[in-house]
């Protein structure tokens, strides 16, 4: 299945395959994701959702086929320039990530001390994606005193702290509880609504298709199977 | 630049125990290392003389006779290097022979006269080594009426011998706890940065270079290098006010020297290498664990 929306793409994949030791966890996998898109990517455990994000963000390289990401090509970034790509990116994790020594305003300023941020406007806007993300009182103590819910929302603050063009999210709400979830959610569709492009892997959506207009598209043993249009008005 | 030091100091303040540790080590080695450079650098001292002058004595030859005296003492005062020349007639030595031999010199008495030959004691200058004294003594050798010079080069040659013999030993023991530090630096570099691996991680997921990661970790090192050098200086220090008046005594008393501590210059240079050894440590081992 090939999803081809044009070259005004901010994401396009050709025929991306990765092996792990010879298994295929994506096999020619080929789609367009148009800048300010909700695009979420579904299906069963191993079915390479996962994988998929990872290769956008480069955690691991693609066997074969090309990603371009605004007109760059990952193949050819070199290591020196990966981490100005990544900047450009939000990333929410499962497992939170966060650095547990560090108390949640560190870790969320640590997205713009990295991309040399002067210490008054991280300061100011670490408060403010705080504020956004209800964390704002629990600024100065540490991420394992928290609940699952609070942490992801940290997740959430440090992944849009530094305005990236894209937000990619790794089963977001998978470890939390519905209500904590849908909090979740709701800061990341405030963030689409503002234009940034928006990949949530995940595989139970039906919380999230029903809260936003978007894509889903189905991953099955690292096939893409299957493409719909979603609107909350219609579902 | 500031937030690198902050972030390396509260690093060594949440690995205080590992970053004592290679404090202490660094501060080992230094004081090893420095005590090895106290010894020589008073040793060399000695050496130097404590007037920076060496006696000798140049025999005479036996057709020398008294009314020569003005001449050959002239032509050895002249000689570079020369600073006194005291005239020994050979009955002043036999007088002196006398003297040293207390008790036994009744076969001294038997004597006519003198069979000692008439002598210069001098004192020459070796403030550039004692290479300079052998210089002058090879000068004054060729000179006519001089038999031969004394200034006891072969027990100062094998004193020499023994002296680079320990200098060479302490270059070696030096560098060999240097080498200490230095691995125990590296080491203690893996061990916090496999503590702080997850954090890394993350680091680099949000976009961290390879610089911003490696900054605190160098910073550490040049302060747990810095540190340990000022602390091996300052035990050296405290041991050197401690003992070092009654060695100086003693030496005072044997050379004319006092014993001095480490010149700003070798202070320095110990400052210098500890810091550099910490930074290199780090250096290394982030080289491969990043890669």
């Amino acid at each position: 299945m090939n999803l081809d929306t044009g070259k005004n793409a901010i994401i396009r994949l050709f025929n991306v395959t990765k092996h792990y030791g010879g298994k295929p966890a994506l096999q020619n996998v080929s789609m367009d994701i148009l800048p300010g898109e909700f695009v979420f990517v579904s299906g069963p455990s191993g079915a390479g959702k996962s994988t998929l994000l990872k290769v956008l963000y480069l955690a691991e390289t693609v066997s074969d086929g090309q990603i371009l990401i605004d007109g760059m090509n990952l193949s050819r970034i070199s290591s020196t320039r990966l981490p100005y790509l990544r900047r450009r990116f939000g990333m929410v994790f499962q497992d939170f990530k966060l650095i547990n020594t560090r108390t949640v305003f560190d870790n969320v300023a640590l997205a713009l001390e990295v991309a040399g941020k002067k210490p008054g406007f991280i300061k100011k806007k670490v408060m403010h994606v705080l504020r956004i993300t209800g964390m704002e009182k629990k600024a100065h103590v540490l991420p394992p005193t928290l609940s699952g819910g609070e942490q992801q929302r940290v997740a959430v603050a440090r992944a849009v702290a530094g305005d990236p063009d894209i937000i990619l999210a790794d089963e977001p709400t998978g470890s939390l509880d519905q209500e904590s979830a849908r909090r979740v959610l709701e800061i990341l569709l405030a963030y689409h609504k503002k234009g940034v492009t928006i990949l949530v892997a995940s595989h139970h959506l039906r919380q999230l298709e029903a809260m936003v207009t978007g894509r889903s598209i189905v991953l099955e043993k690292g096939r893409l199977t299957s493409a719909t249009r979603l609107d909350p008005y219609t579902v | 630049m500031t937030r690198y030091i902050k972030k390396a100091l509260a690093d060594i303040r949440s690995n205080r125990f590992l970053n004592l540790i290679t404090m202490v080590t660094i501060a080992l080695s230094i004081l090893a290392v420095s005590l090895f450079f106290l010894f020589f650098e008073n040793l060399g001292r000695v050496l130097d003389g404590g007037d920076r002058t060496g006696r000798a004595m140049v025999y005479l030859a036996p057709e020398f006779s008294e009314t020569m005296r003005p001449e050959v003492e002239s032509a050895v005062q002249d000689m570079a290097g020369v600073v006194r020349v005291a005239f020994v007639s050979k009955d002043q030595a036999l007088a002196r022979l006398k003297n040293e031999m207390a008790g036994s010199t009744q076969f001294l008495d038997t004597l006519k006269e003198s069979p000692l030959p008439h002598a210069l004691e001098i004192q020459i200058q070796t403030r550039d080594g004692f290479e300079q004294m052998a210089a002058a003594v090879e000068q004054i050798e060729s000179l006519e009426m001089v038999e031969s010079v004394e200034y006891g080069e072969k027990w100062l040659a094998r004193f020499l011998h023994l002296f680079h013999l320990f200098r060479m030993t302490g270059y070696a023991l030096g560098g060999l706890f240097l080498l200490i530090a230095f691995f125990i630096t590296a080491s203690t570099v893996r061990l916090v940065f496999y503590t702080r691996q997850s954090e890394v991680e993350i680091m680099r997921l949000v976009g961290a270079t390879d610089r911003f990661i490696k900054m605190p970790f160098y910073i550490t090192g040049l302060i747990q290098g810095g540190v340990g050098g000022i602390l091996g200086l300052l035990i050296l220090y405290v041991a050197y006010l401690l003992v070092g008046s009654g060695v100086s005594g003693i030496m005072g008393d044997l050379f004319d020297v006092n014993v001095r501590f480490l010149s700003f210059t070798a202070m320095g240079g110990m400052l210098g290498a500890s810091t550099f050894l910490g930074w290199f440590g780090c250096y290394l081992s982030l080289r491969q664990l990043l890669k």
